[in-house]
């Protein structure tokens, strides 16, 4: 690992774009999966169109959407904008079932205690319903965070700079250590998101934690 | 979009030995080879970790550990260490088949260990209780339980071979990825993105057969209308590269 030691400004610098490229995109689509997962939770018509939709764009290997993207947006091949958007795409189409899923796990008999005290219906959804729902959507988001750190290091094919650059740089100079620093470095970032998600849960939802829940 | 539009519409791209046509089943040809590796190693065990309910954490835990995983670097730790040690033209393709098959073995066994365990305990009971043994509940009453999990295992981990195959092309093994990476070599965005077009489809048509078969496989005795709930049981895709 003396190869780590000699280079350890460059293993930050990649994982700080690393960083950027996977979280700026899972913030982006879970605000766009909100408002998607409550409309195939308030229309059941569009549930299942909805849903079936976004698990289609999961099944894209993200090789070949990091490469469609510029046919879409009209960007180069090499800008990172295409891999914002599509690894939002991918946090998007993990994310709206999730969201559906939460909302329908607030119980009933809580929304019409909400309604008879007169809450109306936008107070109701951002004060209790979305709240009771933060765990089931944390739990995915967990999921999506973890995936996209290691989806976005496919990027480094294309030449986007991130912790995949030392993939692909050690595998160009058959020199194996520069690939496992990378490895492990991945494995770290996904595990501190984890844990940050877990803490902003912990914080959102001060009921779980005393023990004797409701 | 007209450079996509010539390159797909050229005749010639689809024949030959590297052609469109031939690039696809070879495509299908690693995904079919690896799925049979790891449904091997995988169902057995996944179903023999459902009926005796022994290592449960270690599904879970692989399953977890393996969504975090950068694929990319696995496939050159692979190629480098395994490589120099394999002859001739299987130095590239056995250390990305191997890694295929890592892949492939987490959704594999998460699938047939939850279909084994979701089983209806009371129809286990049942069996049981008509004097069958323990293997007989296994064949007759867990696995045609399970199969519809299975299948959707077998789904994710299809979806998956055909995502990291793709990426495989960068350490000179075949398949539709070669058109990605090649067209990258020379600066030809319209085979890149023709063959993304083509990968893109490739999944989307598995998808859908995977999840027809999957609907196929739910055991007659469970489709009645009471037990209809079971066909919710998609637990689709959740890992890709």
């Amino acid at each position: 690992m003396t190869w780590f030691t000699g280079h350890v400004d460059e293993v930050f610098g990649l994982a700080r774009t690393h960083l950027v490229l996977s979280m700026v995109p899972l913030l982006f689509g879970l605000l766009i999966a909100l408002p998607l997962g409550w409309m195939a939770r308030r229309v059941p018509r569009l549930y299942g169109p909805l849903i079936a939709g976004s698990g289609l764009l999961y099944t894209i290997p993200s090789l070949a959407l990091f490469i469609l993207m510029p046919l879409v947006l009209g960007t180069q091949i090499l800008d990172p904008i295409n891999v914002i958007v599509a690894m939002t795409i991918y946090t998007i189409a993990l994310m709206v079932r999730t969201v559906a899923d939460g909302l329908a796990a607030v119980p009933d008999h809580v929304t019409q205690a909400a309604t008879s005290m007169g809450i109306g219906r936008w107070r109701r959804f951002f004060t209790v319903e979305l709240p009771l729902a933060v765990p089931v959507i944390a739990a995915g988001l967990r999921v999506a965070a973890v995936s996209n750190v290691s989806i976005v290091s496919v990027a480094a094919i294309i030449g986007v700079a991130q912790l995949g650059s030392l993939f692909t740089d050690g595998f160009n100079r058959a020199f194996v250590d520069p690939i496992v620093v990378g490895v492990i470095a991945c494995l770290v970032l996904a595990v501190a998101v984890d844990a940050a998600i877990l803490l902003v849960v912990r914080l959102l939802t001060p009921w779980q934690r005393g023990g004797a829940a409701a | 979009m007209n450079l996509v539009w010539t390159w797909l519409s050229e005749p010639s791209h689809y024949l030959g030995s590297d052609g469109i046509l031939a690039r696809s089943w070879q495509h299908l040809g690693y995904m079919v080879l690896t799925l049979l590796i790891a449904a091997t190693v995988a169902i057995p065990l996944g179903l023999w970790i459902g009926h005796t309910g022994r290592g449960r954490i270690v599904v879970v835990n692989a399953v977890n550990g393996m969504r975090s995983l950068p694929t990319l670097g696995l496939l050159f730790i692979a190629v480098l260490l395994m490589g120099p040690r394999i002859p001739g033209d299987l130095a590239f393709l056995a250390p990305s088949i191997f890694v295929l098959v890592v892949l492939a073995v987490p959704p594999i066994l998460a699938g047939t260990y939850s279909g084994v365990d979701e089983v209806d305990p009371a129809a286990r009971d049942a069996a049981r209780g008509m004097g069958m043994t323990s293997w007989q509940v296994l064949f007759g009453v867990e696995l045609p339980g399970a199969l519809p999990l299975i299948f959707s295992g077998l789904r994710s981990a299809a979806l998956q071979v055909v995502a990291t195959a793709t990426i495989a092309a960068t350490v000179s093994i075949g398949g539709l990825g070669r058109f990605l990476i090649d067209g990258l070599a020379v600066r030809d965005y319209g085979q890149m993105a023709g063959g993304a077009l083509l990968v893109g489809v490739l999944a989307l048509l598995l998808d859908g057969a995977f999840s027809l078969v999957q609907r196929l496989s739910v055991s007659p005795g469970l489709s009645a209308p009471e037990a209809s709930s079971r066909n919710n049981q998609d637990s689709t895709a959740t890992i890709t590269t």
